[in-house]
């Protein structure tokens, strides 16, 4: 971790994660205004001293949102990532240690669930349950596991052969002794590295989402919804477009930033 | 003489190759083609023989660590071909191994003590105390010390991690050791010393050692029978000074032949 920190690249996108998850984290303490709080005598503000980003057509105030967006994406792209990595390991594991027919089912499951465009199908599904952000985060998770779960698999096949696993089958190891004392120790970097990037795109889906009105359903307050309201008033109300637009950039540069660096540091065969 | 302890009797194994057009032929590779071993208690039996000879497999099928296409492992007075589960995993602690690569055979994200004990662990040899008080005393036999259970694999040289690999073998006090060419990855000078610790804790550990070697050098050395392995059958296999003087296969004759220095070594 040290040495992943000391990458310049990965610091930067540190640094931008941290911050971002202290202002979402303490949002009820930074934010100046309730965020849902309607105020018609101050509609559509430009950013001024009261108003850092402004307020938007109901007059609310778009920097407390904001705040409370950045909890809506955060929370969505860890859990929905944190679904697709368990899933990924599990899937991955069975498939690399016991090959076999399992391997094959799982490979052509991955497969198929690659060949469909992604976005579409949490479209779809979406569309069929109530929009809510716990739907989305599960939804997310179960159609993005299939990175992870090929990256474990390789992972497993290259381990299963070096000398280190075989001396522990040597000494008379059970298939989960191997498999959570050797094996997946072994394959944490490259998971972490792309849970990571992961997170990044879980981000930028939910934030699609949530602009397309299946999303965060409003009143609640997310980047995607706060985009969505800022179209309608874009030639004259720049702020509810910048600021959202800006954040998802940011949030989703710092992950890229953090999980390649993570992976530039972590990787042996890398050259600095 | 003495005991037979393992024995290999008519051991088969092949593997699949594509081939032909479009890899859509296959053609069986032979790469144990009927062998047949017997390890005598107490000695070290050497399996020689060129680069894909099948004496790595031959050692690898010995131990159940591959799977037989045919023939019988005799251990104990049991088949350990015919064993699987449970009963298999119990009879490892009296077969182990001594691998090739010390960087590659150790956990990376294991501590030494982990690695040692790990076999303890595994056979619920003795309380912690009684296994931390083992791998200690095994630790110190191979010549590191306590303090070194806390460190990690990368904090030592090639040759201290054989040192480790042979501590972890010999801590459940095998009855057989397999050595797959456990010296060929070091330097010189420490091959020198890794093969004396070796021998020694055979006298004093009473093991009976299956020495996989390309290095005819070497085997000379640590030998009592050596075992020429060629395209997966055995060709010879008889006391070291019989092979070495009178070698009987044209094919042995050659691999001698071979030996650098070897006039050096006549003298």
């Amino acid at each position: 971790m040290k040495r992943a920190l000391s990458n310049p690249l990965a610091f930067a996108g540190f640094v931008i994660i941290a911050g971002i998850m202290l202002l979402a984290i303490f949002a009820p303490l930074i934010a100046p205004y309730d965020p849902n709080a309607i105020d018609v005598q101050a509609i559509l503000l430009p950013p001024s001293s009261n108003h850092w980003m402004g307020t938007d057509g109901l007059g609310r105030d778009v920097f407390s949102r904001m705040l409370f967006g950045a909890r809506i994406s955060l929370m969505v792209g860890i859990v929905a990532v944190g679904i697709a990595t368990a899933i990924g390991i599990v899937l991955g594991a069975i498939s690399g240690y016991y090959r076999g027919w399992v391997d094959v089912i799982i490979m052509r499951l991955v497969d198929v669930m690659l060949s469909i465009p992604t976005f579409f199908l949490i479209l779809a599904v979406i569309a069929f349950l109530t929009p809510s952000i716990w739907n989305i985060m599960i939804v997310i998770g179960l159609t993005s596991w299939m990175g992870v779960t090929r990256l474990v698999r390789a992972e497993f096949l290259s381990l299963r052969g070096r000398e280190f696993v075989m001396a522990s089958e040597t000494l008379g190891a059970r298939d989960g002794r191997l498999i959570f004392k050797h094996l997946l120790p072994n394959s944490l970097t490259p998971i972490i590295v792309s849970s990571v990037l992961g997170v990044a795109s879980a981000v930028l889906v939910e934030s699609g989402l949530s602009f397309l009105g299946l999303g965060v359903q409003a009143p609640q307050a997310s980047w995607g919804n706060i985009l969505t309201d800022g179209k309608e008033y874009i030639e004259f109300a720049w702020w509810l477009s910048l600021f959202p637009g800006l954040a998802i950039l940011i949030t989703v540069l710092g992950y890229n930033l953090l999980g390649e660096g993570l992976r530039d540091a972590l990787d042996p065969r890398s050259t600095k | 003489m003495s005991d037979i302890i393992l024995s290999g009797r008519n051991l088969s194994k092949f593997y699949k190759q594509r081939s032909g057009k479009l890899g859509l032929g296959t053609t069986l590779v032979k790469a144990l083609d009927n062998v047949s071993v017997d390890l005598r208690q107490g000695t070290t039996l050497a399996i020689v023989g060129e680069s894909g000879s099948g004496k790595s497999t031959l050692a690898r099928c010995l131990l159940q660590l591959q799977p037989l296409d045919g023939g019988e492992v005799i251990f104990q007075g049991e088949d350990l071909a015919g064993l699987s589960g449970a009963k298999l995993r119990a009879q490892r602690r009296y077969l182990q191994m001594v691998f090739q690569d010390p960087f590659a055979s150790l956990n990376p994200r294991m501590r030494i003590g982990e690695i040692v004990g790990e076999g303890l662990l595994i056979h619920q040899l003795g309380d912690a105390e009684e296994r931390r008080e083992r791998v200690v005393r095994m630790l110190t036999r191979v010549g590191l010390a306590e303090s070194d259970m806390a460190k990690y694999p990368h904090q030592f040289s090639g040759g201290q991690r054989q040192r480790i690999g042979i501590a972890r073998a010999l801590v459940l006090e095998p009855k057989v050791v397999v050595c797959d060419e456990p010296v060929s990855a070091l330097d010189v000078s420490i091959q020198a010393q890794i093969l004396l610790l070796l021998r020694e804790l055979q006298q004093e550990m009473a093991l009976s050692y299956l020495f996989i070697s390309h290095d005819l050098r070497v085997v000379r050395h640590i030998a009592d029978e050596v075992a020429v392995m060629h395209r997966g059958r055995l060709i010879e296999q008889g006391p070291v000074e019989r092979i070495y003087d009178t070698p009987s296969e044209e094919y042995t004759r050659n691999l001698l032949q071979s030996i650098p220095g070897r006039h050096a070594l006549a003298a």
